[in-house]
């Protein structure tokens, strides 16, 4: 779907015709990314995330590619390979860091992405499905990062194996077949390290058809924008390119150099150093921590320390720490406001604003803290506004709440006043 | 009725969190945890300064050349370096030659062509360096039970490696009187030796470098301990992190150029919205 005002794809050149009739592959294009597309004028530059995110998944699978050439999926190599990648291959050096770093850099640009979703409300009709899809988006990179850090076969990638898949353990009566099937052993041994490379080869593919899904979802009704108010008329909108082609550019510029500066200067600091001790499955580390973008959902699933009635404290754990991602494929149905942005919503963004951050930055660093004292307790409350925020507060308050006043247009929004839209007929 | 649903579902997981916490925090109370000698004894890391910190820092070959003629005169008896290889020597300054004759005073694996036995024969530039002992097991057996780990890795396989390096080295001590006080039980085993850097404080590795001029340095530099221990773990920095010379280098080159495109794409930026407001 597109607005009526959209520009139409016309192939003057013969060949371009010739083309069209037959895959008309550039009027795809055109329609998805060039001046087909129209978009609201108004976006911020937390609309800027999305680009990214594309752009760091396309980083992952060619530095993935290459690393894969060199990489040795079997137990008594697998850790002197990484290593040989790193010495003797052509700059393998930069393959390996700009890869180990890109996970991280994926996951800092989906974190802003995700909860700009929950401060404008981009979950909301008509957009729900955008939003599920982003979340299957979301499981899948971290089955995926998970099985990624196995493959050095250090230390923490054991012996992150081994607690991961120890929580499939904790599921009542089948819980331990399926962990060993899981593994394909009693421990992760050969079988394992081979099924995580296999599936961490498969996985980016199966996120890159889930993103494509995502972006045809989002051009049904087209982007959102942060007053959340939908689009009226043409002078709401700007076309996907040049507007936002250039304003993605540079914002790549920026990204790339922060990036850059870690990979080229910092390439370990977001690394656990007992990932470049071989692994070894007589001797456990001191704190077996995952890598820094699981911390919040590691802190979870260490919280819960008391059996809860029936429930041994091991399963509320792996329930909560599951439950915790998968509330959000609910989020459009808890919250009811109609009212999209959170600038517009005074008791919401109360809550977003001193709430949920803090919980989560609370969470971040408890889940990369050893577990003890007082970094469980922290944990606990954190956690516990977690779910208080998403199960409880948010149908909440969207039911009581007293939004702001909406502007009447996006235009109006951006120069104060709209005289053309009130004319024109509405865009739906 | 999704909302009392939700609301319930919430309740649910606040409730086990909040029980969770209140037993945690009343046994925090009545049963605060013991304090462990390890806790309140451990040291971080010296700090020490090396030509090769900061975005902008390099290898001193010099150095390195120190570092490894220690690591060849005393570490190399009980610890292997098992991902460097002789050739590698050539990034720190030796020529085909130095690396050759290098090579040819290590014994290592091989093979009599004639028998077929195993034997030993003298490294070539291709080799990597030799374990000093055949597995583990001998490692255990020759170390009071202790295996002596890789070095290769060592310095990136420890929080701030070099200077971690650098403090155990120089960190052996007496077992302080105030921990025996506080912790009569953590006495210091026999043949284990206290050293606040090691994790658990008790190290079987005994001081490596004691004396002054313990090594003859070929390029007449003085050798205190102090010095010495710099050196080595500036050569192990550069084991672990062989092409550190060549990233930072990079890093800059490409630091500049996306710098330069940056400043396009922002005037690009500027140009194409000049005139929408937004």
């Amino acid at each position: 779907m597109s607005f009526p005002w959209a520009k139409q794809y016309t192939p003057s050149h013969p060949f371009m015709k010739w083309m069209d009739e037959r895959l008309p592959l550039p009027r795809l294009v055109f329609n998805a990314v060039g001046s087909g597309y129209e978009v609201p004028r108004n976006l911020n530059y937390f609309w800027n995330f999305g680009f990214l995110a594309g752009l760091c998944l396309v980083l992952q699978i060619v530095t993935g590619i290459v690393m894969a050439m060199h990489y040795a999926s079997n137990t008594a190599v697998a850790f002197d390979s990484v290593e040989m990648t790193v010495r003797d291959v052509n700059w393998g050096w930069l393959m390996r860091y700009a890869h180990a770093n890109g996970a991280s850099a994926f996951f800092v640009v989906i974190y802003i992405h995700i909860f700009r979703g929950f401060y404008f409300g981009s979950y909301k009709a008509p957009r729900e499905m955008v939003w599920l899809l982003g979340v299957v988006i979301f499981l899948l990179m971290m089955a995926t990062a998970f099985m990624g850090y196995v493959l050095p076969w250090g230390q923490m990638s054991f012996w992150g194996a081994k607690v991961i898949t120890g929580l499939f353990g904790a599921i009542p009566l089948v819980g331990e077949p399926l962990q060993q099937w899981l593994l394909g052993g009693f421990a992760p041994d050969n079988a394992a390290l081979n099924r995580f490379f296999s599936l961490h080869y498969l996985l980016p593919f199966v996120i890159l058809g889930v993103v494509i899904l995502h972006i045809w979802a989002l051009h049904i009704p087209g982007s959102s924008n942060p007053t959340g108010v939908e689009v009226k008329s043409e002078s709401d909108t700007v076309p996907f390119y040049p507007y936002y082609v250039a304003k993605d550019g540079w914002a790549i510029g920026v990204f790339a150099i922060l990036y850059c500066a870690m990979v080229f200067f910092f390439p370990n600091a977001l690394g656990h150093p007992d990932n470049y001790i071989p692994a070894n499955p007589m001797s456990t580390p001191a704190h077996i921590v995952p890598e820094w973008y699981f911390w919040p959902f590691y802190a979870i699933l260490r919280a819960f320390t008391q059996d809860f009635f029936f429930i041994p404290a091991k399963l509320m754990g792996v329930l909560a720490m599951f439950g915790a991602i998968l509330v959000w494929f609910f989020l459009p149905w808890l919250d009811k406001s109609p009212v999209r942005s959170g600038t517009y919503r005074p008791l919401y963004k109360k809550f977003f604003f001193f709430g949920l951050l803090p919980a989560m930055a609370v969470l971040f660093y408890c889940g990369g803290a050893p577990a003890a004292e007082p970094f469980v307790m922290l944990s606990q409350l954190a956690a516990l506004y977690y779910f208080a925020h998403f199960l409880i507060i948010i149908p909440i308050v969207s039911a009581i709440e007293k939004p702001k006043p909406l502007p009447f247009s996006i235009t109006e929004s951006v120069l104060g006043s709209d005289e053309g839209a009130a004319l024109a007929p509405a865009a739906h | 009725m999704a909302r009392i649903l939700s609301i319930l579902v919430g309740l649910f997981f606040t409730v086990a969190l909040a029980w969770s916490f209140g037993k945690g925090a009343y046994t925090q109370i009545t049963e605060p945890p013991a304090a462990t000698a390890e806790h309140e004894f451990h040291l971080h890391p010296k700090e020490v300064s090396h030509s090769f910190d900061g975005p902008f820092g390099r290898y001193d070959n010099q150095q390195l050349q120190r570092g490894f003629q220690i690591y060849k005169e005393v570490c190399s008896a009980c610890h292997s370096l098992s991902h460097v290889a002789f050739r590698d020597l050539k990034a720190i300054g030796y020529s085909d030659a130095e690396v050759k004759a290098i090579a040819k005073g290590f014994q290592v694996p091989g093979i009599d062509p004639a028998t077929g036995e195993a034997n030993t024969r003298p490294g070539l530039p291709t080799d990597y360096f030799p374990k000093p002992f055949a597995n583990d097991i001998a490692a255990r057996a020759a170390n009071n039970n202790a295996v002596p780990p890789d070095l290769s890795l060592m310095t990136k396989a420890r929080h701030e490696g070099t200077a971690y390096v650098y403090s155990l080295i120089t960190g052996y001590q007496e077992q302080p009187a105030e921990l025996l006080k506080e912790f009569p039980d953590a006495k210091t085993p026999n043949g284990l030796h206290y050293n606040p850097y090691f994790a658990n404080l008790n190290l079987a590795m005994a001081p490596p470098l004691t004396a002054e001029g313990q090594v003859t340095y070929a390029d007449g530099t003085k050798a205190t301990v102090d010095q010495m221990a710099q050196d080595v773990s500036a050569f192990l920095t550069w084991t672990a992190e062989p092409k550190l010379d060549k990233r930072k280098q990079t890093g800059w080159a490409v630091l500049g150029f996306l710098l330069f495109a940056t400043i396009l794409g922002y005037m690009s930026y500027r140009n194409i919205w000049a005139g929408k407001k937004h």
